[in-house]
């Protein structure tokens, strides 16, 4: 994000509206196919605007390398990547780098709270989130797939949790960020909630909010995940029709 | 298997107390030393009871980042050093490591600490200042004890110079340009309960970790941590609280810097 405004910073809002049209509190078009990867256990496609992003799951299975088993309980192993041809800026180096291997910390920590990890001691599961096409909003897009692939394998959770990100620009409190918006807004703030209880699994934030913004961006993301949540069940139905 | 000392926190959380007779929104002492490391162009060294860390921050000249062709660079790191903690280990940065220096990071960029505008020097030719977080011994908090330590670092380090081919680092310079200070409050949740500026024991057991850093007026970055989780009400009491919290911080900071 650039701070304080850069030189040739865009117009987030005109007259009203966002850069891609939507009003402050409105989603980008989302859509999610469950179970698309024959050999994972579970798998979800899922685009949200212009991203575009792959989410599998592998196991449970026998922890590799034993010496990291949890005797009690499963852990989870998860990676978060974009493809070097995700975004339309220049060709990105592939692998992880430091931003990836926090969005991968946040996310496996997400799935640590809801899958019920007493039932397979000794075992670990494999979350993976690759990110085809980028567009903003991608870990918020990552988790949301990730956990209709981690239901649609079976895996029990106590909740589907779905990720979202709010924002501010000037003044004004926005849903659900685009690229642009992203880059240049006064604050970002990814969420993920876990529906049944709206309790925070993930939460980050750069930039400036007062406590009431924080306040009016949780009532958005919150209302925000009726939304996300059918769809999701919707996609985990229309798999086992 | 939970060891010992961890069960008799829980059982004293459960009675309402804490280790050393602490509140649950009680800091340990803190101590701030500036200037620890003459050489480095900033340095200040904090101790949060038996947390102690260093941060290093160097200026070196560069390219610009590609996005950012008219403004300076900055690049903050953290070490876990094997010597702080049996539990560390040599090698790259772990995923915790990459965390920590992350979250200060962008506590310190949000807040515009460093006046990246001012790094510039010509086209293709900027200062990118390096804030170098050394953990020198573990006892929990991290991210407050990394937070203050590079902010107070960064506010009395002083600005090398260029003459002709050179980097002046020494003698009579002015000072790094800044344009904001930042702290963090981190709160661990352990059970139902939640604590401000947990040791080594407490975070053993926690099950979330929530680290508010804001300046005076606004909330400037959030990281919530591990698998627990917090509820929305939860987290606008703790913003209340980081605002009351960061006062005393503040002020430790100011009196280091002889303000």
């Amino acid at each position: 994000m650039i701070m304080g405004g850069g030189k040739d910073k865009p117009e987030l809002i005109v007259n009203g509206k966002r850069t891609d049209g939507r009003e402050f509190g409105e989603l980008r078009p989302i859509k999610i196919q469950a179970g698309i990867l024959k050999n994972a256990e579970g798998s979800a496609y899922l685009e949200w605007g212009n991203n575009k992003v792959l989410a599998a799951v592998y196991g449970p299975k026998e922890a590799q390398p034993k010496h990291i088993a949890d005797p009690n309980r499963a852990i989870i192993k998860c990676r978060y990547q974009m493809a070097p041809f995700s975004s339309l800026e220049e060709h990105s180096r592939s692998g992880p780098n430091r931003r990836a291997i926090e969005i991968s910390k946040v996310t496996k920590e997400v799935f640590e709270n809801v899958i019920l990890l007493d039932n397979f001691p000794g075992s670990e599961i494999d979350i993976f989130v690759e990110v085809l096409q980028s567009d903003g909003g991608t870990r918020a897009a990552g988790i949301t797939a990730a956990a209709v692939a981690v239901a649609s394998s079976g895996i029990p959770m106590r909740d589907i949790p779905y990720a979202v990100s709010a924002g501010k620009a000037g003044d004004e409190i926005l849903l659900d960020l685009n690229k642009i918006e992203d880059n240049y807004s006064d604050a970002d703030m990814p969420v993920a909630i876990a529906p049944r209880n709206s309790d925070i699994l993930l939460l980050q934030m750069d930039g400036a909010l007062t406590k009431e913004q924080v306040q009016r961006a949780a009532d958005l993301v919150i209302k925000a995940g009726e939304t996300i949540t059918k769809l999701q069940r919707d996609a985990l139905e229309a798999r086992y029709k | 298997m939970m060891a010992e000392n961890e069960e008799y926190i829980l059982e004293m959380l459960g009675k309402g107390m804490r280790e050393h007779e602490r509140d649950h929104m009680d800091y340990r002492d803190i101590k701030i030393e500036i200037n620890t490391i003459p050489h480095a162009e900033g340095s200040a060294t904090v101790d949060i009871g038996n947390t102690k860390v260093l941060v290093g921050v160097k200026l070196g000249v560069g390219d610009p980042l590609p996005d950012k062709p008219n403004e300076g660079a900055l690049v903050t790191g953290a070490e876990l050093l094997p010597l702080a903690n049996a539990e560390y280990e040599t090698g790259p940065p772990s995923p915790e490591a990459i965390e920590f220096a992350r979250v200060v990071d962008r506590g310190i960029r949000a807040a515009g600490v460093v006046d990246t505008d001012a790094l510039f020097i010509e086209k293709d030719k900027v200062w990118t200042a390096f804030v170098d977080i050394y953990v020198l011994n573990y006892d929990g908090n991290l991210f407050d004890a990394g937070t203050l330590a590079a902010t107070t670092a960064l506010l009395t380090a002083r600005m090398p110079k260029i003459e002709g081919e050179e980097i002046i680092r020494e003698g009579n310079l002015g000072k790094l340009k800044t344009n904001g200070t930042v702290t963090s409050c981190t709160f661990a949740k352990v059970g139902k309960t939640i604590l401000l500026d947990p040791n080594a024991n407490e975070e053993r057991i926690m099950a979330g970790r929530l680290t508010i850093a804001n300046d005076e007026k606004v909330v400037r970055a959030m990281q919530k941590g591990l698998s627990g989780s917090f509820s929305f009400k939860e987290l606008t009491d703790l913003i209340d609280a980081t605002f009351d919290k960061s006062k005393l911080l503040r002020d430790r900071m100011k009196q280091a810097m002889g303000e």
